[in-house]
């Protein structure tokens, strides 16, 4: 998902970069010093999930969880992801430097979408509703993702079109493990700690 | 793609990574943030082989002032190519242009190849200098540095908090890791495994957050209010000017390459 530095045109870059500033700043204005050790955990979970690979067929996949953070955090998910992936570049190598505004943007916007689109139906009455919201969640945000590492590939020039396309091909079974991981995730959350996901505890029984 | 290859960062040791004191360790933190700030967009903005070139070199050199572990540098170099080498390797077959030479009956064309090339210099040198200058900061004092150069606290506290969590969830991970373990849970590719995991990753979430409420209550009954000190006075000192000394006319001299 992270794309290096020197692939992308600068216009690019720079309007990636004005997007995760933006995002950040509202992310920052909505988390209060209460919230920061919520937000700094799901930071740390989204870097320990790069490295649970499950195996798929002779190859394997690792988790990225977007949905699921965003589910939690809504627009905090951008500090949060700013955070790790600056981890991730300055301490593994992973992406690069001027590209960690388009990077983030690119996991952290669709992180923002599902929590929109989907917090209501995860906080549904029955558990089998929320399951389905909960894996269209997981899976729409990877989704998303590529579609958006896609296009930042595709406007920066006509030959990265087939990569372009390749990297989504290449990343339908991350959709459909993260649906199904995503899901069960939800589903135990609701039960254990409801406040997590935003969900009023009373709606649990009514 | 091998396992050990497709992920170099397998685990975080953050402040535990050891390496040998260096020249580049006497340099200002603040200092090290802002010339690899500075030497990221001048490779990333040139478009000239001479200047690319140049700067991998100074890259590598960087690295071998910061004495930087060889085989673990290596390895996340490696993983920094896995993400890139099927665009580097398609590139020059979907870009059109005069042929370069033919692999079963596609054409690659010279400028895609040099297209590729560039972005492996570029990649190359950002990522040797970003390891070499920052990648050897302790993540905390890096916090610090951000601090003092007017980064927002808010997002300072959260990297702080994100670097400590970091320990934490993955020894909690590998804790419960170790107990499916115990009960012959095996990775398969099943329902049944993605289920488990999907447990275990909000079982994770649970127990770390139930862990950071405690943290935060314990730090507002010693006065906590949203704030940390600084105690640590950063100062340049004559390595520091020596090194801008060097780095910055050099950084003129590689936009100035451009130009000719």
């Amino acid at each position: 998902m992270h794309i290096v530095d020197g692939a992308l045109a600068v216009p690019v870059l720079a309007v990636g970069a004005a997007l995760t500033v933006a995002g950040v700043a509202i992310g920052l204005k909505k988390m209060d010093y209460d919230h920061l050790p919520q937000v700094g955990v799901l930071s740390a979970v989204f870097f320990i999930a790069s490295y649970v690979h499950l195996p798929i067929g002779f190859s394997s996949v690792h988790l990225i969880l977007n949905g699921l953070i965003g589910l939690a955090l809504g627009w905090a998910a951008f500090p949060a992801l700013l955070v790790a992936l600056f981890l991730q570049a300055v301490f593994f190598g992973f992406g690069g430097f001027l590209v960690l505004g388009v990077n983030v943007v690119n996991i952290a916007l669709p992180a923002v979408m599902v929590y929109y689109l989907c917090g209501k139906g995860i906080s549904s009455s029955s558990p089998k509703v929320a399951a389905v919201w909960g894996a269209a969640g997981g899976a729409g945000a990877i989704v998303l993702t590529t579609v958006m590492v896609a296009f930042s590939l595709m406007l920066s020039g006509e030959a990265f079109l087939l990569a372009a396309k390749m990297t989504f091909v290449a990343h339908i079974p991350v959709m459909i493990v993260e649906g199904f991981v995503t899901a069960a995730a939800v589903l135990l959350i609701r039960k254990v700690k409801p406040e997590f996901l935003n969900i009023k505890e009373s709606s649990e029984y009514a | 793609m091998p396992q050990f290859l497709e992920h170099s960062g397998t685990s975080w040791k953050g402040q535990k990574v050891k390496h040998d004191l260096s020249v580049i360790d006497k340099l200002d933190p603040r200092l090290r943030v802002i010339m690899v700030t500075l030497f990221a967009f001048v490779t990333v903005l040139s478009e000239s082989f001479w200047v690319l070139s140049l700067g991998v070199l100074v890259g590598l050199l960087l690295a071998l002032l910061a004495q930087l572990n060889v085989k673990r540098t290596l390895r996340r170099v490696i993983a920094m190519d896995m993400f890139m080498i099927f665009l580097v390797i398609m590139l020059p077959f979907t870009t059109p242009g005069e042929a370069l030479f033919t692999v079963a009956g596609l054409s690659a064309s010279t400028a895609g190849f040099l297209h590729a090339l560039m972005i492996l210099l570029k990649a190359h040198a950002v990522v040797l200098s970003l390891l070499a200058l920052v990648g050897t900061l302790s993540a905390t004092t890096l916090g610090h540095a951000l601090a003092h150069l007017r980064v927002p606290d808010k997002l300072v506290h959260l990297l702080l908090f994100t670097v400590r969590y970091l320990d934490v969830i993955g020894q909690e991970y590998k804790r419960m890791r170790r107990a499916m373990q115990a009960r012959a849970f095996v990775l398969r590719t099943d329902m049944h495994t993605w289920r488990s995991i999907g447990y275990l990753i909000g079982m994770l979430l649970v127990h770390s957050l139930e862990r950071s409420e405690r943290i935060m209550d314990a730090m507002k009954c010693r006065g906590y209010k949203g704030q940390f000190y600084l105690f640590d006075d950063m100062a340049l000192g004559t390595h520091d000017y020596r090194f801008m000394a060097l780095f910055l006319p050099f950084l003129c001299g590689l936009i100035g390459l451009n130009f000719l």
